[in-house]
């Protein structure tokens, strides 16, 4: 087996992905998926930015009781605008279209996705749902809560609810064809060599991801279609006056909105993985129950959606039985937690910057996920449900779960995506400012929601400002915390420290070849004769240990 | 070219099948069948003729075990969308609440 | 092209990111296929929603499913089976070279497509004539059929069998809009997909060593079809034993 160093990387070319052409038209008109990877992660920040500044009003309108920052209706539409966005425009896409763009065809050895110019069309959809959705909330906002619920969308809100359901439908297929380009990249392009079971664990998650993408979306798109004929129409198809359903509403958005929260923390799993495999220099303990269970959980997931549903007239039964599906669910994520920690286990750690989130991450995504087992009991639900119980479950699987591994993959392949460092100990000053930050925003909540403060009022009895108020300090700690990466990596794109093809001296194939990539990622289609984490005895690396000392330091 | 190139006497026989199959969907409609019988007749003929479409029209037949699964997958799902939610509205009449 | 060329090169039409047309072609298939699955999902809500209503207002339904009219959804399937073939037969005349057939099999699926959107029409505005388009698609036309008495035979007034409601009868018109209305937005952009085909095709663009759009369009194009065999029984025959005429 080779010890890293020895593999040869070609003579560095000062021509890459970047700067091989230059000009607007060939950014905007291109079908290098690095650059469309690039593309994405402008518009994700800027979504990033804007469900941020609802979520600061939010925790501003809940510092006190009384609601005195803004009025109810107002408040109704920005909880739902920061709903809206954040899932649908910011942690959808987020890893699969900015990461997994980027890295899938460089982790398969492959020149580029099975359809790049699909590739870019799911790129201008998702602009078209954004600039709609940005249309709708500019307009008058929309006030029905991300979720839709009927009859209050199709009958009685007054708001731009169409123009906000046409925004997240466009955007649907944007998610479907990234989807799409995955799983045909890997099934037809692995390079030869490169079977199944050496990939990288990133690309079993992402490959999960677009399964659940493919099969999900397309029920809310019909669901939205419906939704919006209904308003436009008054028909009566979700409206009880009228002989319709509400309840089949529900059942129709939840059988792709819960398989969605999987679209959001699979790939930040995957990158998990990574980070652990990586910076622990060891192979994953059980590689192929780590693969197995990113598919496991994409197929449990379609299974849970009626837990949703506990509270409404959904039958008991039904209730059992998602019930129980719900603890299943849980079992897969369980096993990789186990496999993640008995990766740890006697490894060599090096605490960099991204291994401190995916740290952080096992411990968040674990409190999120066991709090998730609370409101899958059906008798607990039925007390916590419509609480700050449920809103800080699932803002510590999606930020403290899916937010963190974003940022931990950012941090890890931002060398290789634009050939700079950013600076070490900033970064691992943010990491640590985020993870208190969050958790003294959302711990609180948790206190709150099962005291029985109700989620969605912007005025509270006086009993819960104490949580309230940590909460909303724990906010700006974590907003400032979050500005921070922004700032330093816009910085280290004129200022960085330039990294080598492979600064970590790591296996993965992505890290054979230089950083940036050239255009068509190797100049040689690579032969994969090896496994993916086969790290070199410790004796032949030159990094081992927890601190880099060539890293910068401010 | 790995292709498999279907005969045209195939094709011609599958769509004089889909035309009879149609003509007996349409005939058996006027027919009283007991109970929900005239549901199961129609969409058995329906899924038949769909078979054919998707097995000879469609290549499945002379296709990789990855596009079966494909298929499978799909009507799969479709199953777990109508089943789980069955489970909530054939189970509603079964529990009254005693208070 | 002549050897050396695609020697060097691979076939003209080969993408630079792929390594042999095999490898295009079998990527294309697989996409189109996994697309499909994502229009299976799409429908499959509708049809969950035609499902529930219909166990919910089986006599509504009947009476309403009885109002359509048989024959020209009857003609209707037939023209698109007819289609399914003639598309069938065009990739069969790609695959072993003849173009001429094929563009004529081409040109026969584009018009029996167009026919069937034709007669779709027809439809439609039948039932916009007898104020069945539901709810209030229509501004300053609302739902409002004339319901037949006892003994009156007019086809264009609306029979009710026992226990149905115009209300109800109007939520079957809503799933029968919703469904055959998406079907057809399926059907015309099948039929604007075949259009680039011919262009292509009269152009010579395709051989028996690159087809893939020819037979990827088919697959498309065949599950279309393969819709339009479910709604058809399901939308016009549901209450034919009903009847009493």
């Amino acid at each position: 087996m080779k010890p890293i160093e020895s593999f040869e990387i070609p003579e560095p070319s000062k021509v890459n992905y970047i700067n091989a052409q230059y000009g607007l038209k060939s950014w905007l008109l291109t079908k290098d998926h690095k650059r469309i990877a690039l593309l994405y992660l402008g518009s994700i920040t800027f979504f990033f930015f804007i469900g941020g500044l609802y979520a600061m009003m939010i925790r501003l309108e809940l510092l006190t009781p009384p609601g005195d920052f803004m009025q109810s209706a107002t408040y109704n539409k920005v909880f739902t605008q920061h709903g809206i966005i954040m899932v649908f425009f910011f942690l959808i896409p987020s890893i699969p279209a900015t990461l997994g763009n980027f890295l899938i065809p460089m982790m398969i050895g492959a020149k580029d996705l099975a359809f790049p110019r699909i590739n870019l069309l799911s790129w201008y959809i998702y602009m078209l749902g954004g600039v709609i959705t940005i249309y709708a909330l500019l307009a008058g906002g929309v006030d029905t809560g991300w979720t839709f619920y009927t009859p209050f969308s199709t009958t009685f809100s007054n708001t731009y609810v169409v123009a906000a359901g046409l925004g997240i439908f466009v955007n649907g297929f944007s998610s479907i064809l990234t989807g799409l380009n995955f799983i045909v990249t890997v099934h037809t392009m692995r390079a030869p060599g490169m079977t199944w079971f050496r990939l990288p664990l990133f690309v079993w998650s992402l490959y999960a991801t677009s399964l659940v993408m493919i099969l999900g979306t397309p029920v809310i798109a019909i669901t939205i279609l419906l939704l919006a004929f209904e308003r436009l129409a008054h028909v009566g198809i979700f409206d009880p006056a009228l002989g319709g359903d509400p309840i089949l509403f529900q059942h129709l958005f939840w059988f792709y909105s819960h398989p969605a929260v999987y679209i959001m923390v699979l790939p930040s799993m995957g990158v998990i993985s990574e980070l652990i495999a990586n910076f622990s220099r060891k192979n994953i303990f059980g590689y192929s129950f780590v693969a197995f269970s990113s598919l496991a959980i994409a197929v449990f997931g379609f299974l849970v959606w009626g837990h949703h549903l506990f509270v409404t007239s959904q039958s008991v039964y039904a209730g059992m039985i998602f019930s129980f599906l719900s603890f299943a669910v849980a079992i897969p994520s369980a096993i990789k937690v186990f496999n993640w920690t008995a990766t740890l286990y006697k490894s060599s750690i090096s605490y960099d910057t991204p291994m401190l989130y995916a740290l952080g991450f096992i411990g968040l995504f674990t409190v999120g996920g066991m709090t998730g087992l609370f409101l899958a009991s059906l008798a607990v639900d039925v007390h916590l449900s419509d609480t700050y119980f449920v809103v800080a479950h699932f803002h510590y699987i999606m930020v403290g779960g899916a937010l963190m591994g974003y940022l931990g993959g950012l941090h890890y392949w931002w060398p290789k995506i634009s050939g700079r460092m950013y600076p070490e100990g900033w970064g691992r000053f943010s990491a640590l400012v985020i993870f208190v930050g969050f958790n003294l925003t959302f711990l609180p909540q948790f206190v709150a929601g099962y005291l029985g403060m109700p989620r969605r009022y912007h005025a509270y009895p006086p009993e819960f400002q104490v949580f309230n108020v940590l909460s909303t300090a724990g906010a700006s700690i974590l907003g400032f915390g979050m500005l921070i990466p922004a700032i330093y990596f816009v910085w280290s794109m004129r200022y960085g420290k330039h990294a080598e093809a492979n600064p970590w001296h790591l296996p993965g194939l992505e890290w054979r070849t230089q950083s940036p990539p050239p255009t068509e990622n190797f100049a040689v289609t690579p032969i994969v004769t090896w496994e993916a984490y086969e790290f070199a005895p410790a004796e032949e690396t030159e990094v081992v240990g927890k601190f880099r000392p060539e890293m910068e330091r401010i | 070219m790995s292709e498999h190139i279907v005969s045209v006497r195939v094709y011609v026989t599958i769509f004089l099948l889909l035309l009879l199959g149609t003509g007996l969907t349409v005939a058996a409609a006027f027919v009283e069948f007991p109970g929900k019988l005239n549901t199961v007749v129609a969409l058995t003929i329906a899924v038949t003729k769909a078979t054919f479409v998707v097995l000879y029209f469609m290549h499945l037949r002379y296709s990789s075990r990855l596009v079966w699964v494909i298929v499978a997958s799909a009507l799969f799902w479709m199953a777990i969308l109508f089943a789980l939610t069955f489970s909530d509205y054939l189970t509603r009449g079964w529990i009254s609440v005693g208070y | 092209m002549d050897a050396t060329t695609e020697q060097l090169h691979g076939h003209r039409s080969l993408q630079h990111h792929f390594e042999n047309m095999e490898q295009q072609r079998e990527a294309g298939t697989l996409g189109m296929w996994v697309f499909l699955v994502t229009e299976i999902m799409f429908f499959g809500g509708m049809f969950l929603a035609y499902t529930l209503y219909r166990s919910a207002y089986p006599q509504a339904f009947a009476s309403a499913s009885n109002h359509l009219d048989i024959t020209l959804g009857a003609l209707n399937t037939g023209v698109l089976i007819f289609s399914s073939f003639t598309m069938a037969m065009a990739v069969y005349f790609t695959q072993t070279g003849k173009p001429r057939p094929q563009v004529i099999c081409l040109v026969l699926t584009l018009l029996l497509g167009l026919t069937f959107l034709g007669i779709k029409a027809v439809e439609y505005h039948d039932k916009y004539n007898d104020h069945l388009i539901p709810g209030r698609l229509i501004p300053g036309r609302p739902f409002g059929p004339e319901v037949a008495q006892e003994g009156d035979h007019d086809p264009h007034k609306l029979h009710l069998l026992p226990g149905a409601t115009v209300r109800q009868v109007e939520l079957f018109y809503w799933i029968y809009f919703a469904m055959t209305g998406m079907h057809a937005l399926h059907m015309i952009i099948g039929a604007g997909l075949l259009t680039f085909l011919l262009i292509f095709s009269l152009k010579g663009r395709f051989d028996p060593e690159y087809h893939s759009p020819v037979e990827v369009i088919g697959l498309y194009w065949h599950f279309v079809d393969i819709i339009w065999i479910f709604l058809f029984p399901l939308l016009y025959l549901l209450g034919r034993h009903l009847e009493h005429v």
